[in-house]
């Protein structure tokens, strides 16, 4: 009860102390300060009006600055000393070299790549799908919302629901997990065929064209056969990515070669969280799970945006539903889906919870949020520990900085 | 060869009718102009001639087949939408080949299409940009080029003028004037709720009204014989003045005594059985010449407007006296609060018998 | 687009079967924890948690006959029922994991050594042993049976009341509770002001603050949480010096002060970034209008842009509280480990680790956990998708 009584007093004094604050700063600028009367009331009233700003803008400011600015710096240089006893001392970069010599730091790098591959495009790629489908049906408003609905589920939340889906039994058990449960339905025969060595290849081929796709779109303007070619940083942004689509599309192909070669453990089942490698995917499916929604909610509405009369345009031009799609719902809505891939992007470098409720890391799971978790408060190494938050920072860096490219370009 | 023909066509949103008993026929080379005011359906049948909404009734056949369930691609048909619907991710040149490339046309034969409709719309130079770095007059010629290069049957347009400025508006309309010249195969449906481009543009004009046709006809037919009070008013302005009376003297000639003091003589014919017969006779403002003898109307002048060539007597209404507006030629402020006597040329009076023109009994 | 003509209505069904899977594969795994939290620990892990809904025969875990041993005729027997309800119905029974399904119900097993064992439908036994059975162990029943449906609230009670990883789930919801609330409602107010003084007042290095703002909002806590630490131990150890606290009145660096400030400043970026947005689309000319008449900017502020911004205050406060409530690593990192200060993420956490196959207790508690952002999240959906809408970087 005094737990609730701390709470609620605590509101009470942070509200009225801002209002308090704001009220007051005003107050005493406009009529202490610079009162707007005498012989200098109209210099007053203009130095009024610049300080005011500031005025309003200090709390924000203060705050933003202690606990987001300060510990940028506090961190860059965290990571470049070293605790022995009582006294910190500057190494320079042996924190970092200590780091890229662990084994563990360099499969969380494996990992978050995985993640930040598979998992923005996952989602947008369903997101997509169910927004462009749920718009077309009467009840999709409804099944909207419960696509939605893993957005209000914590990490840890959707952890302990997934954790019953790939839930294991000892094979003379029944199994409780749903996974373990379809996978025993299948004995190696034509539906076994069907759903794990067809499905899979085609989704896997569907990847791979889109990404030959991909590279085919990015080498075009470079090879010079329509628009414009842009700046040599341009050119090897674009090279780069067509690098790694090629890259990732004969991975695809490679997978699409195993799904037909490999033996399947048909009638065991299996701890899923203990596969090493795949066992990345099932984490990730909680976080495509959840950010799906959010995927589908923004591209829904730009997608509503799309002038209709384009659409009919189209209709009239011939173009099937698909081509619609493709040709002239997608191009119009890349803006949003870009922003709709940089966001998911910003929260799988900071994925966290998911890691360490399902498998803590074990099992060649680790992530870099997760790595440095260890590092601060199992380790107690604060040096490494901020190193690799650094190296966190570094891989967000170059979306801050389209974004705040962006945001000055439409300020403009 | 494109001749489209509406049968009992009809459209209705559930129990709402929105269209019904429309009979149009339509022959190749025409360009046939939907007029009508906001909400009358007018949209809302191009539409469905170009498939964009399912007819719910009826037939419509082009070059006597039945096109009611055959895709819009499948009609021969192209549209120009009154917000051009150009896609903003393609430059004009991919706006314009798009329905070619979706055809699986031939790389050459593409490039011969929108080279050639890019000349005759002088698109050449900007072939390469995307729309928004177009003017809104390049926009509309892009779209208008994007129905060329497909070569259909049928050229739909709805309301392509609207957004364009007074002066672009008056320069497309002539070029859109030209290019049927230059097509005389081809049908073109128009859509618009202005009547001067109704009146310059059309072979035929369509006026819709109420869910139905009101009457088609060649522009002058429409102006000059009215079917009914409804595009006599529609047509013209300012609209034509409507005065009630009644039938005194029939014959070649019809006199009618009206109810605000006054006698208007038409020629339009009638039977001995019409006298008494409460009529409406309609006379549009630009038909009235001043007058010292017999009067079809009679009032003070509450304002003017001088128009230049022209200015416009306003009348207000008065106990039984309708509110009437004449044109006169020349520059007439001086007649502001005067009284003046109104009649007209018989041939120009029309009468009007419960909303329809005597005429076409 | 229902209206084109020549539509094919195969499409539509392809679209309408798609999405009832797509719905499917989302709601299920969500389901299937909601009916485990109601199934009590037994039926869990004897069943999956879709045939919880049918009377359903299957194999029991091994049940090891106890009781209380009575001396009868001179031979020594033990009675009881092998379940704690009286809804099983078993249909076959064993007493080696060899042959779990050697005997009919009634029948009496011979276990040799003079033991007899009869077992029942219903589950009544009936161990007879020729010498004592005390210190040594008793058979195991292998059961075949059959049960209805059942469900309790039973996990819901155990884990709201009573202490399973340290502290009760009903504490840590009070816990959770302290710590959203004024996180949501304290950085509202403080963005609100530097959102309208970005948004309509004009000072130099406007510009530059709304970019820096922009960057800001990307910027991983991560590498907030041990320079953030450092400060708040620090800033609690001198005003314990300065104020000479000690003891139990000791101010502690980990605590719901430091959270509160945490998730105001992590939140600030957001919350500013979004009303701004949202206060720069209001009309100029009432803003302007009130100025004409005379207001001041406090006027403006208070009068016309806060009643105004409502949508946007009310999206930004549902995301903050989501976030503060759904948030485990700020709380790990600058609350306590005490039970008066374990919020709800953690305590699971916790229990994955320590009762990880308990799925009774973690099914129950987990639901507690999700159910209040849940009830957020579908009564205000509405801003919640405006909130998003407006919130991503365009």
């Amino acid at each position: 009860m005094s737990q609730a009584i701390f709470a609620l007093s605590t509101i009470a004094i942070g509200v009225g102390g801002c209002i308090l604050y704001f009220y007051a700063s005003n107050l005493f600028l406009d009529k202490v300060l610079f009162p707007a009367r005498g012989p200098n009331a109209g210099r007053n009233i203009n130095r009024a009006e610049a300080v005011r700003p500031w005025l309003f803008l200090a709390p924000a400011l203060i705050a933003l600055g202690l606990y987001l600015a300060y510990p940028v710096v506090a961190t860059a240089w965290l990571s470049l000393v070293k605790e022995q006893g009582a006294t910190r001392n500057f190494v320079g970069l042996a924190n970092y070299a200590q780091m890229t010599s662990e084994s563990k730091f360099w499969e969380s790098m494996r990992n978050n790549m995985l993640w930040l591959f598979v998992v923005p495009a996952a989602s947008t790629a369903f997101g997509l799908l169910a927004a462009q489908l749920t718009d077309r049906i009467a009840w999709g408003n409804f099944a909207k919302s419960l696509i939605f609905m893993p957005m209000a589920i914590s990490f840890v939340g959707a952890s302990v629901i997934w954790k019953l889906v790939y839930d294991t039994r000892p094979v003379d058990q029944a199994q409780i997990g749903l996974l373990n449960a379809v996978w025993l339905q299948f004995g190696g025969g034509v539906w076994s065929v069907l759903f794990l060595r067809i499905l899979p290849a085609l989704l896997l081929a569907a990847i791979a064209v889109g990404l030959a796709w991909g590279v085919w779109a990015l080498l075009r303007p470079v090879l010079g056969s329509g628009g414009s070619r842009g700046s040599l940083v341009v050119v090897l942004l674009r090279l780069l990515g067509a690098a790694v689509f090629a890259a990732l599309a004969v991975v695809m192909l490679w997978w699409l070669v195993g799904v037909f070669t490999v033996t399947l453990p048909y009638g065991q089942p299996q701890t899923w969280l203990t596969i090493p490698f795949w066992n990345n995917f099932f984490l990730m499916i909680v976080l495509i799970w959840i950010q799906t929604g959010f995927a589908m909610v923004i591209l829904s509405a730009a997608l509503r945006g799309v002038p209709e009369d384009t659409i009919e345009a189209a209709i009239i031009d011939g173009a099937n539903p698909f081509q619609i799609f493709f040709r002239i719902k997608v191009p119009q809505i890349m803006g949003t889906i870009v922003v709709v891939w940089t966001t998911i992007t910003i929260v799988v470098l900071k994925v966290f919870d998911i890691v360490l409720a399902m498998t803590n890391g074990q099992w060649e799971t680790q992530v870099l949020a997760n790595y440095m978790y260890d590092k601060f408060f199992r380790a107690f190494d604060v040096g490494v520990g901020s190193a690799a938050a650094m190296v966190i920072m570094l891989l967000v860096t170059p979306i801050l900085v389209w974004n705040v490219w962006n945001a000055r370009k439409e300020m403009r | 060869m494109a001749d489209l023909k509406l049968i009992d066509v009809a459209k209705g949103y559930g129990d709402v009718k929105v269209l019904s008993n429309i009979n149009l026929d339509i022959k190749t080379g025409e360009l046939i102009v939907f007029v009508g005011p906001s909400g009358c359906g007018k949209s809302t049948l191009l539409r469905m001639i170009a498939g964009l909404e399912k007819i719910t009734g009826g037939d419509f056949l082009i070059d006597g087949v039945r096109m009611n369930d055959v895709p819009p691609a499948q009609r021969g048909i192209a549209m120009v939408f009154q917000s051009y619907a150009l896609y903003p991710h393609m430059t004009v040149r991919e706006n314009m080949s798009f329905a070619l490339k979706l055809a699986k046309k031939s790389p050459a034969e593409i490039n011969a299409a929108v080279d050639k409709a890019a000349r005759i719309l002088q698109l050449t130079p900007y072939l390469d940009r995307l729309p928004k770095a177009l003017s809104g007059g390049q926009r509309q010629r892009v779209a208008i080029g994007r129905s060329i290069v497909r070569d259909p049957k049928v050229y739909l347009f709805d309301e392509p003028l609207s957004n364009l400025d007074a002066a672009l508006r008056v320069a497309t309309r002539i070029e859109i004037a030209q290019l049927k010249e230059s097509m005389p195969n081809s049908t073109m449906i128009y859509v618009t709720h202005d009547q001067v481009e109704a009146m310059t543009l059309a072979s035929r004009i369509v006026v819709l009204a109420g869910g139905g046709i009101s009457q088609v006809g060649t522009p002058l037919e429409l102006y000059e014989r009215p079917q009914n009070e409804f595009v006599a008013q529609f047509i013209g302005s300012p609209a034509m003045n409507l005065l009630d009376g009644e039938v005194t003297a029939t014959g070649a000639q019809t006199t009618v005594s009206l109810t605000g003091g006054g006698t208007a003589i038409s020629s339009v014919p009638t039977r001995e059985s019409d006298k008494g017969l409460k009529v409406r006779i309609g006379v549009r403002p630009e038909d009235f010449v001043p007058t010292d003898g017999t009067h079809i109307y009679q009032g003070t002048v509450a304002l003017t407007e001088a128009l230049g060539e022209v200015t416009l007597l306003y009348f207000q209404k008065d106990g039984d006296k309708a509110g009437i507006v004449a044109k006169l030629p020349g520059i007439h402020n001086e007649l502001r609060g005067r009284v003046v006597r109104l009649t007209a040329d018989p041939r120009k009076v029309h009468v009007f018998h419960d909303g329809k023109s005597l005429l076409y009994r | 687009m229902e209206n084109i003509a020549g539509k094919r209505s195969a499409l539509t069904w392809a679209v309408h079967i798609s999405v009832v899977l797509l719905v499917l594969l989302w709601v299920v795994p969500t389901f299937g924890l909601l009916v485990s939290s109601f199934r009590t620990g037994d039926q869990i892990v004897s069943s999956g948690w879709w045939r919880a809904f049918g009377t359903q025969e299957q194999q029991l875990n091994p049940i090891r006959i106890a009781g209380e041993e009575k001396e009868v005729d001179g031979r020594f027997v033990i009675e009881g029922n092998l379940f704690g309800n009286s809804k099983t119905v078993i249909s076959l029974w064993g007493t080696s994991s060899r042959e779990p399904t050697a005997y009919q119900p009634g029948d009496t097993a011979d276990l040799g050594d003079g033991q007899t064992l009869t077992v029942q439908e219903n589950g009544d036994f009936v161990l007879t042993s020729a010498t004592s059975t005390k210190d040594t162990r008793l058979p195991r029943v292998f059961a075949t049976a059959s049960a209805p449906p059942e469900f309790t609230i039973q996990n819901y009670r155990n884990v709201i009341f009573s202490p399973l990883a340290g502290q009760s789930i009903g504490q840590a919801f009070l816990n959770t509770l302290t710590v959203a609330i004024p996180a949501t409602i304290i950085p509202i107010l403080i963005a609100a002001f530097a959102a309208y003084a970005l948004a309509w007042m004009d000072f130099p290095g406007r510009a530059l603050l709304i970019a820096a703002i922009v960057g800001l909002l990307v910027v991983p806590l991560q590498l907030a949480l041990i320079p953030l630490l450092n400060l708040h131990n620090w800033a609690a150890m001198t005003i314990n010096e300065t104020f000479g606290l000690t003891g139990d009145r000791a101010l502690s660096g980990k605590g719901y002060l430091g959270i509160w400030l945490a998730h105001t400043g992590f939140g600030l970026p957001l919350a500013i970034y979004l009303l701004r947005n949202y206060m720069v689309g209001l009309p100029r000319d009432i803003i302007e209008n009130a100025k004409v008449d005379g207001a001041t900017d406090f006027q403006i502020f208070t009068k016309i842009i806060l009643p105004l911004s409502f949508p946007a205050l009310a999206s930004f406060a549902i995301f903050q509280f989501l976030w503060t409530w759904n948030d485990l690593l700020v709380a790990l990192v600058f609350l306590g480990t005490g039970n008066d200060q374990q919020v709800l993420t953690g305590n699971l956490v916790n229990l994955l680790g320590s009762r990880g196959g308990d799925w009774e207790i973690l099914a129950a508690s987990a639901f507690v956990s999700i159910a209040v952002p849940l009830l957020v999240f579908f009564s205000m959906q509405r801003f919640l998708v405006r909130g998003l809408l407006a919130g991503s970087v365009k």
